[in-house]
């Protein structure tokens, strides 16, 4: 049996109806009507797009200038972060070589216990040297009389002034060799002076020229304090240690043997190989001394990631907030831009929803162009600011350097900041609705 | 869709504004229209014509009855279903055209194919059939600013046929044009209709709504079979 019942829509059963035992209509029970099935309309991704192009094209140049503040922005972003690069790589490289590869080691005993002896070991240089990754070390310091005062160093052994104190520095043969010196005559004092506590200095072609020597040909001798040397070599550079340039080098023994022991103030340059300083400066106090570590305090270079961002972030800082103030008001005057549109654009909202469009397919729509509109921006102003880089660099001779990261991120802020800056027009062109829009 | 059912039926279905006051643009009437028919809606202006439109074309909701389209109750329907409903069945053209000024007349009347899943290259192909038929295959090229209202309406009209809708629903279609060309679209739309074609025409012009084989006439938000002369004098019997 078959029962239809025809009721109006929406009404409330008020009886109890019964159909046949055990099957009754409750009331309350509201009746329902059977929804037909319509499969709603779509949208595809391919077509989404080529309709957005088609807007933004639509009027070219409003657009381009609509674009104007996100290529700034945008634009900005890429020149100072990839400046900033380029510089601060320029900053590694001019130092990377010489104070990568460089320790010194200072003895600090005296700060952690007054009654203690230097620090360094007599065999100090040799045993460093032992070190995997060491290239030279050796010990150097300031020469002194016991009274404290410096010595004079004349080419003869009679006095002809007050005006002959020159620094004499205790150098060991590896600290010399560490010091890389660039030699014009003669040649260095090696492990064999050292040894056998000779009597040789090297010094500078400048204080060469101050005590009236030209050449070594003839075999001259300076006399520190009263004691005769030979002049065994010139200089005229040295790569680490310039104040070497401005001293009188003797091998540490043979200071030792005439002026004793060091002061505290020696401290010994090592030269490594690359990558091996960090770990060598956390080696040398205990080769040295490894009942006192603590009387040694060795200084690795600085690291490369720290130096290049204590020079750069303040300029970074600055000029990041003017890229974000540009991107800002890039994303102003595309919210503005693709308002105007969606006014503008009114009809044309109402015959797309007349033809099937679901408002969320207009509002996707102008997303999609406010979108399209900041990633062009984007890869624009990622154009530029890599073109700007590259110029600069090339003005100022440097390498441009730009990070692959910069490059990917830059199109993807462009196009983030017209997705949000469409955010409230597409909300706009959603409500509108089809009625009022056709009625213009 | 039901074959046998009428395109449009109004049961009781009427719409008003919530007010204050309310108005009552329509009042619950009753209206069948047939597949196949030929059907002119006139009236003065301000009758309820756009009222008539709007519900018709599942634009606007009744407040009361039932709006049956091709059998489909369509008081029942979520927003995005009345959208694809209006999407496949009617085809609309409106007074103003309401071309996009920067697309070819082909690229305009693929635009009615857009949201409905047809494939690109199958949308192109329906295009240049559509305006052939209405006697624009040498103009599929062309921007509308570059076309005469006559044929900008012709497209229009292409671009409402081209999803094969079971209702062309037309506001006002020759309210832009000279007679000549008024002329030439009303022959065009009697030739679809003579096709099978369901046309209703909403007009405040007595000429147009003479060429319709059936006519309607809304008189203060009240629908009426039957012409308005007709009307008006049993109105006075």
């Amino acid at each position: 049996m078959r029962i239809l019942l025809r009721l109006r829509p929406g009404l409330r059963l008020r009886r109890v109806l019964r159909l046949r035992p055990g099957l009754r209509l409750r009331p309350g029970l509201r009746l329902r009507r059977i929804r037909p099935a319509v499969p709603p309309t779509s949208f595809a991704l391919n077509d989404l797009l080529s309709e957005a192009l088609a807007g933004t094209l639509q009027r070219p140049g409003r657009s381009a200038l609509t674009a104007l503040g996100t290529v700034l922005g945008v634009g900005a972003f890429v020149a100072v972060l990839g400046l900033t690069a380029t510089a601060s790589s320029q900053i590694d490289s001019r130092f990377s070589l010489l104070t990568a590869t460089e320790v010194t080691v200072k003895d600090i005993a005296r700060e952690q216990n007054e009654f203690a002896d230097p620090a360094f070991p007599d065999d100090a240089g040799e045993r460093v040297e032992r070190l995997g990754g060491v290239e030279h070390a050796g010990v150097h310091w300031p020469v002194r009389e016991d009274t404290g005062q410096g010595l004079a160093v004349r080419t003869s052994a009679v006095a002809r002034g007050q005006n002959d104190m020159i620094d004499v520095v205790a150098t060991a043969p590896g600290a010399l060799r560490a010091a890389v010196p660039h030699l014009v005559q003669g040649r260095l004092y090696d492990d064999f002076h050292a040894d056998t506590r000779q009597r040789v200095v090297v010094l500078s072609s400048s204080i060469a020229a101050r005590l009236g020597i030209a050449t070594l040909e003839a075999r001259p001798a300076v006399f520190i304090g009263d004691q005769p040397f030979t002049i065994i070599g010139i200089i005229d550079d040295v790569k680490r240690k310039p104040d070497m340039l401005l001293s009188v080098l003797v091998p540490h023994t043979t200071a030792e043997e005439l002026w004793g022991s060091p002061t505290d103030a020696a401290e010994m340059l090592i030269s490594t190989r690359v990558g091996a300083a960090v770990q060598i400066a956390e080696e040398v106090p205990i080769a040295l001394r490894p009942d006192h570590p603590e009387y040694l305090k060795a200084v690795p270079p600085p690291d490369p990631k720290s130096l290049r961002s204590s020079v750069t972030s303040d300029l970074n800082e600055l000029f990041l907030l003017l890229a974000a103030i540009c991107l800002v008001i890039g994303a102003v005057g595309i919210a503005n831009t693709t308002l105007v549109a969606v006014l503008e654009r009114t009809g044309e909202i109402g015959l797309r929803r007349a033809l099937g469009a679901r408002s969320r397919h207009v509002a996707l729509q102008f997303l999609t162009e406010s979108g399209a509109l900041g990633a062009l921006g984007g890869l624009v102003g990622t154009s530029i600011g890599t073109v700007t880089v590259v110029v600069v660099a090339v003005a100022r001779n440097w390498t441009p350097v730009i990070h692959t990261g910069t490059l990917a991120t830059a199109p993807v802020v462009g196009l983030v900041t017209g997705l949000l800056a469409g955010l409230y027009p597409a909300v706009r062109a959603a409500r509108i609705q089809p009625v009022e829009a056709l009625r213009r | 869709m039901t074959p046998s059912a009428p395109v449009i039926a109004f049961r009781g279905v009427g719409l008003t504004y919530p007010g204050p006051p309310p108005v009552e643009a329509l009042k619950p009437s009753e209206l069948t229209i047939e597949r196949g028919d030929f059907v002119t809606v006139v009236g003065p202006s301000g009758s309820g014509k756009s009222t008539f439109l709007n519900i018709a074309g599942l634009l606007d909701a009744p407040t009361a009855g039932t709006y049956l389209l091709d059998g489909i109750d369509t008081g029942v329907l979520k927003d995005s279903e009345r959208t694809a409903l209006r999407g496949r069945h009617i085809g609309f053209v409106f007074q103003s055209f309401h071309l996009m000024p920067h697309r070819s007349a082909q690229e305009n009347v693929t635009l009615a194919m857009l949201y409905t899943g047809v494939p690109r290259a199958e949308r192109a192909r329906r295009a240049a059939e559509a305006l052939r038929r209405v006697g624009l295959g040498h103009r599929m090229d062309a921007l509308p600013s570059r076309m005469s209202g006559g044929e900008r309406q012709r497209v229009a009209i292409a671009r409402a046929l081209v999803g094969h809708p079971s209702l062309l629903l037309c506001d006002e279609p020759t309210g832009n044009l000279d007679s000549r060309n008024a002329d030439t679209l009303l022959r065009l739309l009697e030739g679809l209709h003579e096709d099978g074609m369901t046309v209703v025409v909403i007009t405040h012009d007595a000429d147009v709504a003479d060429r319709g084989a059936r006519t309607v006439t809304i008189r203060d938000g009240v629908l009426h079979d039957g012409p308005s002369r007709a009307v008006r004098e049993q109105e006075r019997a």
